[in-house]
């Protein structure tokens, strides 16, 4: 969906992005300061490169040796910034239908009650931008970027600029919209649970304007050295899972290769499929099936490979049915274990350990 | 109320006024747009240009003018040639010498108003599907409106006050280039003309104030509008 290799330089400072994602959703993750809003900035034609090349759902919009450059407003990119900047001389009406002004198909009214409805900002149609909180005005600038018709939806930190409970207030819509649009989404975030809530397929990491990482999410969440040392703790598994039902004492049960997993419940119906955010140092190992403990998630599987990670921890794979999941412990419990590869193992996960991580649905994608 | 004179001096006064700004409002936003946006070389020229007929002498302005535009200049010569046009001791001059000192005072609040403009704004209006011209006529023009109607009022103030640059560009023929503030000088140069020039004097705070509320309830509108208030 969208492929680029450009380079560029702001000051002193190189940029080099090469990146390639054929997912519908993209995620986009770096420190602050890694050049991660120039990159959408150089996608949406507002800066131009010094040279490369760019794609955008197929179609070539910069190439400097074939002397391309699309610019801006003919990019079709919906682009939703940091702060929502809404046009402040008009009202939230004709903010959401600024860009069909422009479109060349202009979109049927029933696309306009759609994007409002899954937003849910019939209510302020009339009102003016100066009047919104933080949260509906961002509502409305996505609203007003998805009317545009755009061939790709670029999400800037859309929950940076909110607290945390306007936050709470967004994120399910851009979850819904990343679940059921069909316009690929470019999401960016220097919070990992938020990306791998939103963008639980492709990853793509930057640090000092480089593309360090661009792959699956899951590929990336093994690699703590990309993680960065705000989220090297963070290093884990993404284990699919389908809801079975709701359990008692507040909890959702889930299958898990045949086994029950249980987490804090889950607003989603039976048959759903999500993708949980194990940590590697929140799983422990057992060689026998452990009775009489706490922890409610007890996984049979067998090592797949031991790791050595630096002096004192090892890294463990396990195999769970056709998934992997990773466990960190130290060195000293795996001799006391004595691992070897082939053998089964049980590993124990605590519910809560599950409670404030990623999570994420699988819609049909 | 008014007789034929003084209607005729009013109408003089408006005409060579609003004709002032209506013809200098396109250059101005240009000017205000150089200024605030561009990041030339020729900024500072440009700037202290425009600001020229604000601290020169208003006779010195005039009688440059009269200089560069006279019949007997070759600029003055080749625009009546071509375009039939005259300015000097003709309405057309007062309207332009009263254009020429009211421009800096339309350019300032235009240019802080285009410089207040969060250009990211502009931006996001790109991204949305408008081409830059189409960027400037809904989203710049509009958000900028509040200073240019500033910049109106106050060239209009000016150019319907003026009178050094008039009096000696264009000079003070009655029925021609004779302006309030002329009407009201000629008045107060022969005697027993006093009870004339009050009753002009009080004609020109009338205008002036009519021009200010006006102003004020414009800019009141587009703030409503806005939502700011």
């Amino acid at each position: 969906m969208l492929s680029l290799d450009v380079e560029h330089r702001i000051g002193d400072f190189d940029l080099a992005y090469a990146l390639d994602s054929r997912e519908r959703v993209t995620g986009l993750f770096g420190p602050s300061g890694a050049g991660k809003s120039t990159l959408l900035r150089i996608v949406a034609g507002l800066i131009t490169p010094r040279r490369g090349r760019i794609e955008i759902a197929g179609r070539c919009v910069f190439d400097s040796d074939r002397g391309i450059r699309v610019p801006a407003h003919r990019r079709r990119i919906g682009y939703v910034f940091q702060q929502a900047r809404l046009f402040p001389h008009l009202n939230v009406a004709r903010n959401l239908r600024y860009g069909a002004w422009f479109a060349r198909a202009r979109p049927a009214a029933a696309r306009f009650d759609r994007v409002v409805d899954m937003l849910d900002i019939g209510a302020l149609l009339d009102r003016r931008v100066a009047g919104l909180s933080g949260g509906e005005a961002q509502r409305v600038a996505i609203g007003r970027a998805l009317l545009a018709n755009p061939a790709m939806l670029l999400l800037d930190e859309p929950l940076a600029s909110l607290d945390a409970a306007r936050k709470a207030e967004v994120l399910p819509y851009i979850e819904r919209l990343s679940r059921e649009s069909e316009v690929p989404i470019v999401f960016v975030s220097h919070q990992l649970d938020e990306m791998l809530r939103l963008a639980n397929r492709h990853v793509v990491a930057l640090r000092d304007g480089r593309v360090v990482f661009s792959g699956e999410s899951a590929a990336f969440l093994a690699r703590p050295d990309l993680l960065g040392p705000e989220h090297a703790r963070d290093a884990g598994t993404l284990l699919r899972a389908e809801i079975r039902g709701t359990a008692a004492h507040g909890l959702s049960a889930l299958d898990c290769e045949g086994q029950p997993l249980f987490v804090p419940r889950l607003d989603q119906a039976p048959g759903g499929r999500v993708h949980l955010h194990v940590r590697a140092r929140d799983v422990m190992l057992a060689r026998s099936r452990p009775e009489d403990i706490s922890a409610l998630n007890v996984l049979a599987g067998r090592v797949d490979a031991i790791a050595q990670d630096g002096d004192q921890a090892v890294e463990v794979t396990l195999a769970i049915g056709n998934q992997r999941l990773a466990a960190r412990i130290t060195r000293y419990s795996a001799e006391r274990l004595a691992l070897a590869e082939g053998e089964p193992l049980y590993a124990v996960i605590k519910s809560l350990a599950l409670a404030e991580q990623a999570w994420a649905r699988l819609g049909g994608l | 109320m008014l007789d034929a004179a003084q209607a005729e001096i009013l109408w003089l006064s408006l005409q060579v006024a609003l004709t002032a700004v209506a013809c200098s409002l396109p250059l101005a936003l240009a000017a205000a747009w150089f200024l605030a946006r561009s990041r030339r070389r020729g900024r500072m020229v440009l700037d202290a240009l425009v600001h020229l007929p604000l601290v020169l002498p208003p006779v010195v302005t005039g009688y440059l003018l009269l200089v560069a535009l006279g019949r007997n200049s070759p600029l003055g010569g080749w625009l009546d040639a071509t375009f039939g046009l005259t300015f000097a001791f003709h309405w057309t001059g007062a309207a332009l010498a009263g254009a020429v000192m009211g421009f800096p005072l339309m350019v300032r609040p235009i240019r802080l108003s285009l410089e207040a403009i969060d250009t990211r704004v502009e931006d996001a209006a790109a991204t949305l599907g408008a081409s830059p011209i189409w960027v400037r006529a809904t989203v710049t023009l509009p958000l900028a409106l509040p200073g240019i109607i500033a910049g109106m009022v106050l060239a209009f103030a000016r150019a319907l006050g003026e009178f050094g640059a008039t009096i000696t560009f264009a000079a003070n023929i009655p029925g021609e280039t004779r302006t309030l503030p002329l009407a009201i000088y000629s008045f107060i140069q022969v005697p027993g003309g006093e009870a004339q020039a009050a009753q002009l004097i009080a004609i020109s705070v009338a205008v002036s104030l009519a021009a200010l509320v006006a102003s004020e309830l414009i800019a009141r509108r587009v703030k409503r509008l806005r939502g700011a208030g």
